[in-house]
């Protein structure tokens, strides 16, 4: 029996995305499929199951040999989208987690950070170039005040680009001394 | 001669390449030789392979028909490398036994 559930993500809230995922695994809901803001659920006993999301690469091919290395490790991909993978794997054979190391663990990181600045750059971009037009234009143009969100949005992202590389720092210190 | 570290997670994987081994193998390997203390996560393992390729340490073996599991295996230059870790732990241990025993 499936089971369909709307709930709106951010980006930057792919902790608490992963987190609710497996909250929903603990209560016998496994993922089986996602798309925008839609996620499906099939029945499982409760826990037998745990997911894992990962940001891939910009990279189609490397992204399909990565994710046909994972499935031959008993990993189950339940989906794709948009570079976010959700993966699945069963509580008996052992803790799930997709990285194991420090240097792993920061390439990952930078790989978000680096996407993210990306959007706040494009946001700040389209922010300032709206908010100038609407200075600069007589009469002004209201449509152009919608800049502000953007420039709101670029401002989210940078809050997040701080809080990512305050653990990236954290991660790098802590690789200085164990693996 | 090489002098610089390997990881802990390396030096594993490179010992389980000396025979044909794919990932899922090496990962049990690794567990089962560490007595349950190293547990390669595959993203780690994925990245370190392709690493280890791009060095010429290990080399792909090609599939064999039916199976679509790739094998890697050590090459000539990983093995000089794992002999190298060797000698270079062998030191760590044989001054950190004998600076410890000073103490006494």
């Amino acid at each position: 029996m499936r089971k369909v559930t709307h709930r709106l993500f951010w980006i930057w809230d792919f902790e608490k995305e992963e987190k609710w995922l497996n909250q929903m695994a603990e209560r016998g809901l496994a993922l089986v499929s996602v798309s925008l803001f839609c996620y499906e659920f099939e029945n499982c006993a409760p826990g037998e199951y745990q997911v894992c999301m990962e940001f891939l690469e910009n990279d189609r091919l490397q992204n399909e040999q990565y994710i046909n290395f994972l499935e031959d490790t008993g990993i189950q991909h339940v989906g794709t989208f948009h570079r976010w993978a959700y993966f699945r794997k069963k509580t008996a054979d052992g803790t799930f987690r997709l990285f194991s190391d420090y240097t792993s663990r920061i390439q990952y990181l930078t790989r978000l950070i680096r996407f993210i600045a990306l959007i706040g750059g494009f946001n700040l971009y389209v922010g300032c170039y709206n908010l100038f037009l609407y200075l600069c234009q007589e009469p002004h143009s209201p449509i152009s005040l919608l800049g502000i969100i953007n420039c709101l949005l670029s401002a989210l992202c940078a809050g997040v680009i701080f809080w990512l590389l305050q653990k990236r720092k954290r991660l790098q210190a802590d690789g200085q001394i164990f693996e | 001669m090489q002098n610089q570290a390997l990881t802990e997670a390396v030096y594993y994987i490179l010992l389980s390449l000396i025979r044909p081994m794919h990932g899922y193998g090496i990962m049990q390997n690794v567990e089962q030789l560490s007595g349950g203390r190293v547990k390669l996560a595959a993203g780690t393992l994925y990245g370190a392979l392709n690493t280890l390729l791009e060095k010429g340490w290990i080399t792909a073996l090609s599939e064999e028909n039916g199976s679509r599991k790739k094998e890697y295996q050590i090459t000539c230059q990983g093995k000089e490398m794992l002999r190298c870790e060797i000698i270079r732990l062998t030191e760590l241990i044989e001054n950190g036994v004998r600076i410890l025993e000073e103490l006494k």
